[in-house]
C-alpha cells in the first residue's frame, strides 16, 4: 500500500515523544473519570491493533488471520492461570509465547505467496485455527474458559483489585508499543519498509526478503498473542468470539480508521471501535452494519485514517 | 456391501455431500477467478452476494409467487445488477490503488449487507422448497439419488464448462484473456475495456447469484449462509491457483469430494482438510495446482 501510508522513517523525533507522553498521561489519569475495564479493553485492542500494523503498516502485509493470534493466546493464558494454577505474569507469558509458536508454523506458510493470497492463506489458517478450537477439549468449546483466576502478581499484587489490574495492562501496553516502536526504527524496520516499498529492488540489495517478512510476521503475532493473554485475565474469559474471522476484521478497521503505518493511529483506532461498540452494543446487527459503512467510507475517502491525516496536515509523523 | 469397513450407502451419501459442495465451490471459485483475472482484486463480498441470490429467490417466492425458474434467471440478474452499480460507483475508484483496496471495501460491503438481512431476517434459517419436478429420487441401484441433487451437480458442471468454453474457446473470451494481460493495448484497439470490466464483475456476481438459488433448497436461505463458505472458497483458490478457470472448476469439485470422504473416514476434520490441503499446497507448490507465479 505503498502511497497511501505516512511513514516514520526518521528516527525518535520530538513530536512522536510528546504524543507519547500525552497517551501515557492519558492512560495514568483517565481512569479518574472513565470506567478502568472500558480502558482496559481499549488497551488490550490498541495492542492488539498495533501488533497488527507492525504487518501492514511497515511491512505492507495484509493478514486477514490475526484473530488466531489473540484467541489462541487467550485460550493458553486462561488455561495455564484455571487449570495450571500459574501466576498471572507466566500465565500471560504462556498465552505469549503460544502465539509466537502460532505465528512461526502459519508465518513459514504464509509468507510463501504475496499481496491477495497473503490475506487469503492467514484468513483460511485462522479459520481452520478456529475449527481446533471449536473441537479441542481445553478450550472448552461453546462456552469457553469461564471463570479465570486473576491472581497474584509475583505472588503479591492481588490483580483481582480493579487498579492493580489496570496497572499490569498498562504497563503490558505501553511495553508492547515501545517494542513496537523501537522495531521500527531499528536497521530491521527501515529494511521492512524497504520491502513494503518495493520488494525486487530490496531482493537486488541482498536482502532475503523472505527472513524479513517472517520475522516481521512471528513479531507482530507474538504481541498480538500478548494482547490477547492479557485479554483473557482482564475479562476472566477466553471464547470463540477472539479466534473468529470477525474479529480479524475488526483488528483490520481499528487499523484502518485510526491510520495504517502511523505509530498512533491504531491507538487511537482502537479507542473508537472498541467506543463504538460499547454505545451501541443493544443495537444488535446495526454494529456490523456501521462498521461495514466505516471500511466503505475509509476505502474510498480516508485511506489515511484519522492520525495518518493529523500527520498529514502537521507535515509530522505520528 | 462394505468398501474399507464403511457401509457403502454411507460412504455414496458422504460423496455425494462432497459433490454437491464441491459443485458449490465450484461455482463460486470460478466467479472469483474471473473477476479476479480481469479486476485483480478479490471480491469479499462474494459470499454475500451468493447470499442475496438465495434471498431473491426466496423473497420472490413468497412475496411475488415467481417459483424457482424464473429466480434461476431473474436472481442473477438482479445480483449482477447491484454488481453493475457496486463496480461503477466504488470499485472503479480503486483500480490505480493497491488491490488490498479492493478487497477491503468488499469486505465492508459484505459486512453492511449479511448485517441488513440479519436485521430484517434474524439469524435463523427459513427453508425453500424444492421445485414440484425434482421431488422424490433416483435408484441407482448401489444408492438413492435424490433428484434435486443431481439436478444441481448437473447445472454446476454445466455452467462452470460452458464459462470455461466461452472465455477459453471464444472470440468474447479472446477479449477477456487479452485485457488481462494488456488493458491499455487492448482499449487501444477500439475494445471499451471499462465496459468490459463491469460486465465481468456483474457475470462474476451473477455466477454466485445463480449458486444461492441452486443452495437455498439444499440449505436453508440465512442471512450467513455465505460467511464461512467463502473462507472455504478462498482457500479452494489457494489450491487451485487463480490464473486457470479449469484449475478453479476441478479443484472446487475436487475438495468438495475430499471433504465428503473425510466425513466418512476421519470426521473430526472435515472442518479443517480444505485448509489442510491448502498447507500442503503451499509447502509443496506456492503458486498452487494450477497457477502460475507471477
Amino acid at each position: 500500500m505503498s502511497n497511501e501510508i505516512t511513514t516514520t522513517s526518521n528516527p525518535v523525533n520530538r513530536t512522536q515523544l510528546m504524543a507519547f507522553g500525552v497517551m501515557v498521561l492519558f492512560f495514568v489519569i483517565a481512569p479518574l473519570w472513565v470506567y478502568p475495564v472500558f480502558l482496559m479493553k481499549v488497551m488490550c485492542f490498541a495492542l492488539f491493533a498495533c501488533a497488527f500494523n507492525l504487518l501492514i503498516g511497515f511491512g505492507g502485509l495484509l493478514s486477514f488471520g490475526h484473530a488466531m493470534f489473540l484467541g489462541m493466546a487467550g485460550y493458553v493464558s486462561a488455561h495455564a492461570a484455571k487449570v495450571w494454577g500459574v501466576s498471572p505474569e507466566l500465565a500471560v507469558l504462556c498465552g505469549t509465547l503460544s502465539a509466537t509458536l502460532l505465528a512461526v508454523v502459519t508465518g513459514l506458510l504464509a509468507i510463501r505467496r504475496q499481496g491477495i493470497y497473503f490475506a487469503m492463506i492467514t484468513l483460511a489458517l485462522s479459520q481452520m485455527v478456529f475449527f481446533m478450537c471449536l473441537q479441542m477439549p481445553f478450550t472448552g468449546g461453546e462456552d469457553g474458559i469461564q471463570a479465570v483466576p486473576q491472581g497474584l502478581l509475583f505472588g503479591t499484587v492481588d490483580l483481582s483489585v480493579s487498579m492493580n489490574m489496570y496497572m499490569f495492562v498498562l504497563a503490558i501496553f505501553l511495553f508492547g508499543f515501545v517494542a513496537i516502536w523501537r522495531i521500527v526504527h531499528s536497521p530491521f524496520g527501515q529494511v521492512l519498509k524497504a520491502i513494503r516499498e518495493n520488494q525486487d529492488r530490496a531482493i537486488s540489495l541482498g536482502y532475503d526478503v523472505d527472513h524479513y517478512k517472517f520475522l516481521a510476521f512471528v513479531l507482530s503475532g507474538t504481541l498480538a498473542g500478548m494482547a490477547g493473554a492479557t485479554k483473557a485475565l482482564v475479562f476472566q474469559l477466553a471464547s470463540l468470539t477472539d479466534v473468529h474471522w470477525s474479529m480479524s476484521g475488526e483488528v483490520v478497521l481499528m487499523t484502518l480508521v485510526g491510520g495504517m503505518g502511523t505509530l498512533f493511529g491504531p491507538v487511537f483506532g482502537a479507542a473508537v471501535i472498541v467506543a463504538m461498540q460499547n454505545y451501541l452494543a443493544q443495537m444488535g446487527a446495526w454494529v456490523t452494519i456501521i462498521q461495514g459503512v466505516i471500511f466503505v467510507l475509509c476505502v474510498m475517502a480516508f485511506r489515511r485514517g484519522i492520525i495518518g491525516e493529523l500527520a498529514n496536515w502537521l507535515r509530522k509523523s505520528l | 456391501m462394505e468398501i474399507f469397513g464403511i457401509p457403502s450407502q454411507a460412504l455414496f451419501g458422504q460423496l455425494l455431500i462432497g459433490l454437491i459442495n464441491g459443485s458449490f465451490y465450484a461455482l463460486l471459485s470460478l466467479g472469483l477467478a474471473v473477476i479476479f483475472g480481469l479486476l485483480n482484486i478479490i471480491n469479499f463480498s462474494h459470499g454475500a452476494q451468493y447470499m442475496l441470490g438465495a434471498f431473491v429467490a426466496y423473497l420472490a417466492l413468497n412475496k411475488l409467487g415467481l417459483n424457482y425458474w424464473y429466480a434461476l434467471v431473474f436472481a442473477p440478474v438482479v445480483v449482477g445488477a447491484t454488481g453493475v452499480i457496486i463496480e461503477r460507483t466504488m470499485l472503479q475508484r480503486l483500480y490505480k490503488l493497491d488491490h488490498l483496496y479492493g478487497l477491503l471495501l468488499t469486505f465492508g460491503l459484505a459486512l453492511v449487507i449479511q448485517g441488513l438481512f440479519r436485521n430484517e431476517f434474524g439469524a435463523s434459517g427459513s427453508p425453500y422448497p424444492v421445485p414440484e419436478v425434482f421431488q422424490g429420487v433416483f435408484n441407482l441401484g448401489f444408492m438413492f439419488l435424490p433428484k434435486y441433487r443431481a439436478w444441481v451437480i448437473v447445472v454446476s458442471v454445466v455452467v462452470c464448462f460452458s464459462t470455461w468454453f466461452v472465455i477459453e474457446r471464444t472470440k468474447l473470451g479472446a477479449y477477456l484473456r487479452a485485457a488481462t494481460e494488456n488493458p491499455s493495448l487492448v482499449q487501444a484497439f477500439g475494445i471499451n475495456v471499462p465496459r468490459m470490466i463491469t460486465l465481468t464483475y456483474a457475470f462474476g456476481v451473477g455466477l454466485a447469484a445463480l449458486a444461492g438459488v441452486m443452495a437455498a433448497p439444499i440449505y436453508q436461505v440465512s442471512p450467513m449462509m455465505g460467511a464461512d463458505i467463502i473462507i472455504v472458497v478462498f482457500a479452494v483458490v489457494v489450491v487451485g491457483g487463480m490464473g486457470s478457470i479449469m484449475g478453479a472448476i476441478l479443484t472446487g469439485f475436487g475438495l468438495g469430494l475430499l471433504e465428503g470422504l473425510t466425513k466418512v473416514f476421519y470426521p473430526e476434520a472435515s472442518n479443517t482438510v480444505v485448509f489442510v490441503v491448502m498447507a500442503v499446497v503451499l509447502l509443496i507448490k506456492p503458486s498452487g495446482l494450477f497457477g502460475t507465479q507471477k
